[in-house]
């Protein structure tokens, strides 16, 4: 067996059962826990337009500290985005999530994404300097924050030099590149990356949670 | 070709001029990587060669093989030069049958011992000797019987080179490449399935001009041939770089001639020079034809999944493991909540019996 089909089958498999299981695992642990018995009459009665509402102010930055955080902020937007588009829109990714899903959808011109992919590392690598540097950030960062960062930043690496046929042979970078995805496949449910799914339902739970209280938040 | 005859006596006495012998040579050398001052070590050499001993024996086989060696194209100088070799044994151009095969094979070998080149096309089985014989002989002792005393061992076509389709799993014949037997002699793999004509040529006016085998790649191939894949030089290569791909084989993209990856065309981990030399004559080859690449010179290309599925997609066993993952790690995730709630009241509970 050679190091890319390990990749494109047992590797694969194997990263993906345990995404579904750990993702399937602290996703229904969490809504669970998060069923709270009502002890009190509720303030409000419109609990959904809170929790929505409070998705929508948590996305954008307070605004005393609006200045201070502009940067990262806005990186931080840029950076998912470019991510999303880089993952999502890429042809060959398409034809992988197709082979999983059972279906695809268009995709956008390769210099797109190569761009897509170019601002959103040079991005991450800039953010993951300013926390290791940043005296504070470097304080409230631990292991978890940067194995996160580290497999993240892999696979965009991998995926530009396999898109660029550069450094080795195409099927030895592909077959490191689709490695590095599943290393960030095993990792996701288990480490902080599983904000992707848990940042918009705990913001909702949140805000349902502060409307219940008649907290204005 | 008269055996004192030299081969460049006999291309003259063909009607090949002076011209085109060095031309070819000229061609030779570029495909080969050589310098352009080894083209007249080349002309040389081959002018002045006399004619080898080859005997070249197929083993579990289709005889694409051959069929492509022989009936490529037209007659050229490359044809000339297959002509100007001494093919003493092949099953099937030989004239001969039965025991007077066998005894021309004896004869060849008696005759060139040490010197002689030993061609091998299909692959050979150890499951049973009785799957694959020739006048009795088991393919396995023949080619261990033939290869001891050759100068050097060419493996055509990727049966010969890997093992090609009958190693393909299960391999019920158990069957191994030239290399996994011959371990004594130089190896020259040209694989593919099957191999371009021009590239046997090649290494045939390699041996001759040097009397060495050529600079080979990891997998014993001729680097000068075996040396780039075909998506690098694929005249479709800047449609993927676009981004537009045939999507069907008869769609807009198709007949615009947009890169086939999305079909499943291997030539990304593929190593030939199909792209380039081409077939009949350079006119065209798989992917020019309107099909993805299969992968045909790469070792296993039978196991690596469907012809037809992108590389970049899958290989991968069974949704249902995901499903049951899913169900798994909605059980776990349901029991771990209960877990909490139930510490969670526990705690309370202490709480309060402390207080009170």
């Amino acid at each position: 067996m050679t190091l890319l089909d390990f990749a494109r089958g047992p590797a694969l498999q194997w990263s993906l059962i345990i995404l579904v299981f750990g993702v399937m695992w602290r996703i229904i642990g969490a809504l669970l826990i998060m069923a709270k018995k009502d002890l009190s009459k509720p303030r409000r009665k419109t609990m959904l337009r809170d929790g929505l509402k409070t998705i929508a102010t948590r996305s954008l930055p307070e605004h005393q500290f609006e200045k201070r955080i502009r940067f990262q902020h806005l990186s931080g937007y840029a950076w998912h985005i470019a991510l999303f588009i880089s993952v999502l829109f890429f042809a060959p990714h398409i034809m992988f999530f197709e082979s999983v899903l059972g279906f695809g959808w268009p995709h956008l011109p390769n210099p797109v994404i190569l761009g897509t992919a170019a601002v959103s590392l040079a991005i991450l690598l800039a953010l993951l300097i300013r926390r290791a540097s940043h005296p504070v950030q470097r304080l409230i960062s631990n292991v978890d924050d940067y194995i996160s960062i580290l497999v993240v930043i892999v696979p965009l690496i991998t995926g530009i030099l396999a898109f660029a046929h550069v450094g080795a042979r195409y099927e030895t970078l592909l077959a490191i590149h689709l490695l590095s995805v599943e290393a960030l496949f095993v990792w996701f449910p288990f480490g902080k990356l599983m904000h992707t799914a848990l940042t918009f339902p705990s913001r909702f739970d949140a805000g349902a949670s502060f409307g219940r209280k008649g907290v204005k938040a | 070709m008269h055996k004192d005859q030299t081969l460049g006596e006999y291309l003259h006495a063909h009607g090949v001029s002076r011209r085109g012998f060095l031309k070819f040579c000229s061609a030779t050398a570029s495909l080969m990587a050589l310098p352009p001052s080894a083209i007249a070590q080349v002309a040389e050499a081959l002018a002045a060669a006399r004619r080898p001993s080859v005997i070249w024996l197929s083993f579990q086989e289709c005889t694409g093989c051959t069929e492509s060696l022989t009936r490529s194209h037209a007659p050229t100088v490359e044809s000339l030069i297959f002509d100007a070799i001494s093919l003493d044994y092949h099953h099937t151009l030989q004239a001969a049958a039965g025991e007077g095969a066998e005894a021309a094979r004896m004869a060849a070998m008696e005759e060139n011992e040490g010197s002689y080149l030993l061609v091998v096309d299909g692959s050979i089985p150890l499951a049973n000797p009785g799957y694959s014989t020739i006048a009795g002989i088991s393919n396995l002792d023949m080619l261990k019987e033939t290869a001891a005393n050759a100068a050097a061992v060419i493996a055509v076509g990727t049966c010969a080179a890997f093992g090609g389709l009958p190693h393909a799993n299960p391999n019920p014949t158990g069957a191994v490449s030239v290399s996994d037997i011959i371990t004594d002699k130089p190896i020259i793999n040209v694989s593919g399935c099957p191999p371009i004509p021009v590239v046997i040529t090649g290494v045939l006016a390699h041996f001759l001009t040097f009397g060495t085998i050529p600079e080979l790649d990891e997998l014993g191939r001729p680097a000068a041939f075996f040396g780039q894949n075909i998506h690098d030089r694929c005249y479709r290569r800047p449609f993927y770089e676009r981004g537009k791909f045939a999507h069907t084989f008869d769609d807009e993209g198709a007949r615009k001639g947009w890169c086939l990856y999305e079909l499943g065309c291997k030539g990304p981990t593929t190593y030939n020079a199909c792209a380039t030399l081409k077939w009949n004559e350079g006119t065209s080859y798989p992917i020019g034809s309107g099909h993805g690449c299969l992968g045909c010179s790469e070792p296993d290309f039978w196991d690596h999944g469907s012809f037809y599925t992108p590389i970049a997609a899958g290989l991968w066993g069974s949704r249902e493991a995901l499903i049951g993952a899913a169900a798994a790690g909605a059980a776990i995730g349901v029991g771990s909540a209960l877990a909490a709630r139930a510490r969670k009241k526990k705690t309370q509970a202490n709480e309060e019996a402390t207080s009170s």
